[in-house]
């Protein structure tokens, strides 16, 4: 892509550029800088202040919302100022410069500081040791607290993670599973129904709906009274009704690891409107010419969903099934509401909460992080594939 | 559809209509059950407000009357037993009468009940006042006595909901959309490597970032506050709002953008003016998508806006109300319901917006 008013460095002199850098950098920083302690300070007064709270929202969204937009503006209007060659060198960071700042402080730095946190005992780094400063290091290296790859093998040896990744792997193989098969087949269903509309949006409306709010209505179902009692929980009454006794399904220790997937179902009835929707687009986007010849070729409807239909949306399946994998990897307020981890049904996020802000365990916590970023790295990597691929950038 | 035959319609819209039937009724419960009275909540399952059949009771008789002798085998209505029986209830031969002994030998007295058609309409807003307010109310028992129970304030919590959500819906927009601009229309040096490395955080996990943050956050302060919650939310918001408006803002017309140029507007009039009006639908798009994920969000409210009652957001509220009152139905109906309604009208609302979306890639690292 061409880009309109193309400034080149290198027509510069190195004072130049040296200057560009320094007043690129600096906006880069000072516009989130200022705003973060701009809104601080009204925060402060906010804090301090006794207004009802109704009021103090909407000050506070004001503030918020307004200051930022304000702060584009200002340092905008200043560079604009400037002579037209450094307005143009310059303006860019002006746009561009916040998203970075806070992309590089919020994810891409703790990446790092994340790791060497990993490498260290339940306290945290040695005192003076600095992930910034590498003269630091070679003393915070011989310190009782470094431990290496310690706290990973911790992870692969300790009983409680070992449970967790087990029982991650369910999440991901019947959770993913599962969502994409309904998503596949409320699709294909509603797709040649008089009710499309409407059937769709009751399966997808659990989308807006939070785990913790899920996490209730299953709980409620799942509810278990004792034996002769009546039962108010939907699954226990109908078991009942059948002739079964009642148990407490998710809390079910008998028949743990299988506890579990009752906890599954629930992310299965959230995302499956997810799957639903994309599988909806992408079938309607097949050639009616395609399906047409198959079914005068004399092909079923069964046999014109598996082998035309499905092929011809593979790619949208598995970018599905991709997402609700990275979803289902991190799952953990279903979890840490309906069970917190008990019952055998801890899962790696729930491990790496528990020992980061329970247990206070911070190195551990950290390495359990790490191995989330790992298993995710496959997708990172083909994302930037498939980005290097399209785009002329 | 061509070639497809009634029965096979009839197949799909009943499997169908199944298929919806059992998504939706976790919903319906819930709401049905949070306008149910707490003792109803508390002994009848909510699908009690269909018609059912149920033990109703009759008549009561004393014993003597029947000139019963306690210590042989009764009869009353066709059913019969010991008293031992009676004491817990016999059913006559056909079914349609139970007898039921309550009390002492000496003087109990006979409860005869029939099975008749029943409906359990008896709803009530008294779950609602005693979740959504702060202040104590009395509520009046089934059997005509009151107490008093403490309010569980989520009016606050949807307050702070609200103070937490927006912000961190619109800030992360605002940025995004400068950076996305700059993304598509601007040269600068770097720019190549800084848009790999936000396609490549797209999907990093954000409990990479918790702990660090958390850190930050305890040397400088922010820790409990809306401000550390807003700028958390836009961080880990950014990189995927930043992909999208890019895709949207890359593709708008290159002629309309150059003539602007041409008549000498600068870049932030082109896209104060020009861009973001253009845009409205992708910002839309992106807007729910925030609003819903922060609005539901558990995790990130749990680590940075910690403990502090009076600054706890809904979902934080409801999950308490699961610890300390897990077997409250009446409150966790309706506390699930109120964390719910905003979310739901939005979704309703725009759905359109939210699935468009959906199919531009909205999905969350």
């Amino acid at each position: 892509m061409a880009q309109i008013n193309a400034v080149d460095d290198r027509e510069m002199g190195v004072a130049a550029r040296i200057f560009a850098w320094i007043g690129r950098v600096f906006l880069a920083v000072i516009i989130p800088l200022i705003a973060f302690l701009a809104i601080y300070a009204g925060f402060i007064f906010l804090r301090d202040t006794h207004a009802p709270r109704w009021v103090m929202t909407i000050v506070a969204i004001i503030w918020g919302v307004g200051g930022i937009a304000a702060l584009f503006w200002v340092f905008n209007g200043i560079v604009e100022r400037l002579p037209d060659e450094w307005t143009q060198r310059l303006q860019p960071f002006v746009f561009v410069g916040p998203a970075l700042v806070i992309l590089l402080w919020y994810l891409t730095v703790p990446v790092y500081r994340t790791f060497w946190l990993s490498l260290f005992h339940r306290d945290g780094f040695p005192v003076g040791f600095s992930v910034f400063a590498p003269w630091t290091w070679p003393q915070a290296l011989q310190s009782p607290a470094f431990v290496g790859l310690g706290n990973y093998l911790a992870i692969f040896s300790e009983r409680l993670l070992q449970e967790a990744i087990r029982n991650n792997l369910m999440w991901i193989v019947f959770g993913s599973t599962t969502s994409v098969v309904m998503g596949l087949i409320v699709a294909w269903l509603a797709d040649r129904s008089k009710f499309e509309r409407v059937s769709k949006s009751l399966v997808f409306l659990p989308m807006a709906i939070s785990f913790v709010g899920a996490s209730v209505i299953w709980n409620f179902i799942y509810e278990v009274r004792p034996e002769g009692a009546a039962q108010i929980g939907l699954l226990n009454a109908i078991v009942v009704a059948f002739g079964g006794s009642p148990h407490p399904w998710d809390k079910w220790v008998a028949i743990a690891p299988w506890n579990n997937l009752f906890l599954i179902i629930i992310v299965v009835w959230l995302q499956t409107g997810f799957s639903m929707v994309l599988f909806s687009a992408a079938l309607k986007g097949i050639p009616e010419e395609i399906i047409e010849a198959a079914r005068v070729d004399g092909a079923t409807e069964m046999q014109v969903f598996l082998r035309i239909m499905v092929p011809y949306i593979m790619g949208t399946i598995v970018t599905v099934w991709t997402t609700i994998v990275i979803f289902t990897l991190k799952i953990f307020d279903v979890v840490w509401v309906m069970t917190g981890g008990q019952f055998g049904t801890h899962v790696i996020a729930t491990q790496f909460y528990r020992q980061s802000f329970t247990a206070r365990n911070s190195g551990f916590g950290s390495a359990i992080a790490i191995i989330l970023l790992i298993t995710v790295i496959p997708v990172m990597i083909y994302n930037l594939r498939q980005f290097r691929e399209t785009e002329a950038f | 559809m061509g070639g497809q035959t009634r029965t096979a319609i009839v197949i799909i819209n009943i499997a169908l209509i199944v298929l919806v039937l059992i998504w939706s009724i976790p919903t319906i419960g819930l709401l049905v059950s949070s306008f149910r009275t707490r003792f109803d909540i508390q002994t009848s399952g909510w699908w009690s407000i269909f018609p059912h059949r149920a033990w109703e009771t009759v008549k009561v008789v004393d014993p003597k009357e029947l000139g019963l002798d306690p210590d042989s085998v009764m009869e009353v209505e066709g059913a019969s037993g010991s008293f031992e029986e009676l004491r817990q209830g016999v059913e006559s031969p056909g079914g349609d009468a139970r007898v039921t002994w309550v009390g002492n030998k000496r003087l109990g007295r006979i409860e005869v009940q029939k099975k008749v058609w029943t409906v359990n309409w008896d709803f009530t807003l008294d779950n609602y006042r005693q979740v959504v307010f702060g202040s104590s109310f009395e509520v009046t028992r089934p059997d005509g006595t009151t107490e008093t129970v403490p309010g569980q304030d989520m009016s606050q919590a949807f307050l702070n909901s609200l103070a937490v959500t927006i912000p961190s819906t619109v800030i992360p927009i605002l940025i995004a959309a400068f950076a996305a601009y700059a993304f598509a229309w601007m040269n600068f040096p770097a720019r190549r490597v800084s848009f790999i490395m936000v396609v490549g955080l797209l999907v990093v996990p954000l409990q990479i970032a918790l702990v660090p943050i958390l850190s930050d956050y305890n040397k400088i302060g922010l820790n409990g506050t809306f401000l550390g919650v807003w700028l958390a939310h836009t961080g880990f918001g950014l990189a995927l709002a930043t992909y999208l408006l890019f895709n949207y803002i890359s593709t708008l017309p290159r002629e309309t953008m150059e003539s602007a140029f041409i008549d000498g507007a600068s870049h932030f009039t082109v896209f104060t003016r020009l861009v973001l009006p253009l845009s409205v639908p992708a910002l839309a798009s992106f807007a729910i998508f925030q609003f819903l994920w922060v609005w539901n969000d558990y995790l990130v409210a749990l680590v940075f806006l910690g403990v502090d009652p009076n600054f706890k957001v809904v979902t934080q509220r409801l999950a308490d109300l699961t610890g300390t009152f897990g077997n409250a139905w009446h409150l966790l109906t309706a506390g699930a319901f109120v964390t719910m309604i905003l979310p739901m009208v939005i979704f309703f609302a725009l759905q359109r917006f939210f699935v468009r979306g959906l199919l531009a890639g909205s999905v969350k690292g």
